[in-house]
């Protein structure tokens, strides 16, 4: 299983390398995550770690929730996410950080991208568009959306105008340029996806 | 964004304050590296911008070599800067002085502002003990 942890998003900057080089990178805060539950095959189906991250009030948990992390002796959290069970030696309430990570390792990170509400097809999906002057009357619509007798329809998953983003999507072949262990910041090379606050899940490749 | 400006200023390679403002003409020491072998090369211009951008700060000299205007942006906070000496300092009354570009000769120059060369403003912070972080500036870019 490949190790994983919850964090957090801050923003982008850049990183100066020792003989100059200027890397773009974004900023994480990656955990301390703290292993919540421990999901095994006899008992749930498939093996997992429930991880928490960010520390609350315990009045703003559910009931439910509240009381069974105080059976574990966890202190209330506000994010929990599921991750692959990496490590069998871990064990319930046991602490997570970012120094599970090397520098110069490959990772994976997903996200929830930016939402863009109802968008049409040039911002969603770079269609070209027409002229804006020269008496054009064709100026951000799609265009034609198939042929007449044959095949008498709109073809499944045509590009059309809807919603945009929102949506999960995973940015794959990152590298961990450099970690701050004493601050839980990760700076991983090149844009993920989301807002910055937003909560991201980072995974070796 | 603080948490941000105290990671850029944790991941800083160089601390370098700029000593230099709009409109000086400076000669930025660039270290040039050959294979294994390391030189210093010598830019000589008039910066025309100094782009404030945290970390990645960074300022734009120009200078015309044969008869072609050549611009470089050079960042701020590299490692390759040996150091930056200003020679003359420029009468300015904008901070982006783009408007040189359409300029040739003559008409591309700036009034110069009276200005104490960098060996007599060290001579005077020695004997200026109290005013030590102006002063600290000179010497600290030329130890890089």
């Amino acid at each position: 299983m490949k190790k994983a942890l919850i964090g957090r998003k801050i923003g982008m900057t850049q990183f100066i390398k020792e003989d100059g080089t200027v890397v773009p990178v974004t900023a994480c805060e990656l955990g301390p995550c703290v292993v919540v539950q421990k999901k095994t095959e006899e008992k749930d189906g498939y093996s997992a770690l429930k991880l928490g991250f960010v520390d609350q009030k315990e009045s703003r948990l559910t009931k439910p929730i509240a009381a069974d992390l105080k059976k574990k002796n966890i202190s209330p959290k506000k994010y929990f996410a599921e991750v692959g069970d990496f490590d069998k030696e871990l064990q319930v309430g046991s602490e997570l950080n970012c120094t599970i990570f090397n520098e110069d390792e490959t990772v994976q990170v997903t996200g929830v991208s930016k939402g863009h509400g109802f968008a049409g097809v040039i911002k969603r999906y770079g269609f070209g568009g027409g002229r804006t002057t020269h008496g054009s009357h064709f100026h951000r619509a799609p265009g034609s959306i198939g042929a007449c007798a044959y095949p008498s329809e709109v073809w499944r998953g045509k590009k059309m105008p809807g919603r945009f983003g929102n949506k999960n999507v995973t940015v794959k072949n990152l590298k961990i340029v450099k970690i701050i262990a004493e601050k839980n910041i990760v700076l991983i090379s090149g844009a993920i996806p989301g807002t910055r606050n937003s909560l991201i899940k980072v995974a070796e490749k | 964004m603080d948490l941000l400006q105290a990671i850029e200023n944790e991941i800083k390679p160089v601390d370098r304050a700029v000593d230099f403002e709009v409109g000086d003409t400076v000669r930025v020491h660039y270290r040039i590296v050959e294979g294994n072998r390391e030189r210093i090369q010598v830019f000589e211009g008039i910066v025309i911008a100094i782009d404030n951008k945290g970390l990645s700060k960074t300022f734009t000299v120009r200078k015309i070599s044969f008869e072609v205007g050549v611009e470089r942006i050079f960042p701020v906070f590299s490692p390759r800067i040996a150091k930056v000496e200003t020679v003359r300092k420029g009468k300015a009354r904008r901070s982006k002085l783009y408007f040189l570009r359409e300029r040739k000769g003559k008409s591309a120059k700036l009034k110069e502002r009276r200005f104490m060369s960098s060996k007599s403003a060290e001579a005077k912070s020695a004997a200026k003990v109290e005013e030590a972080p102006k002063a600290d500036v000179a010497p600290e870019a030329q130890a890089e």
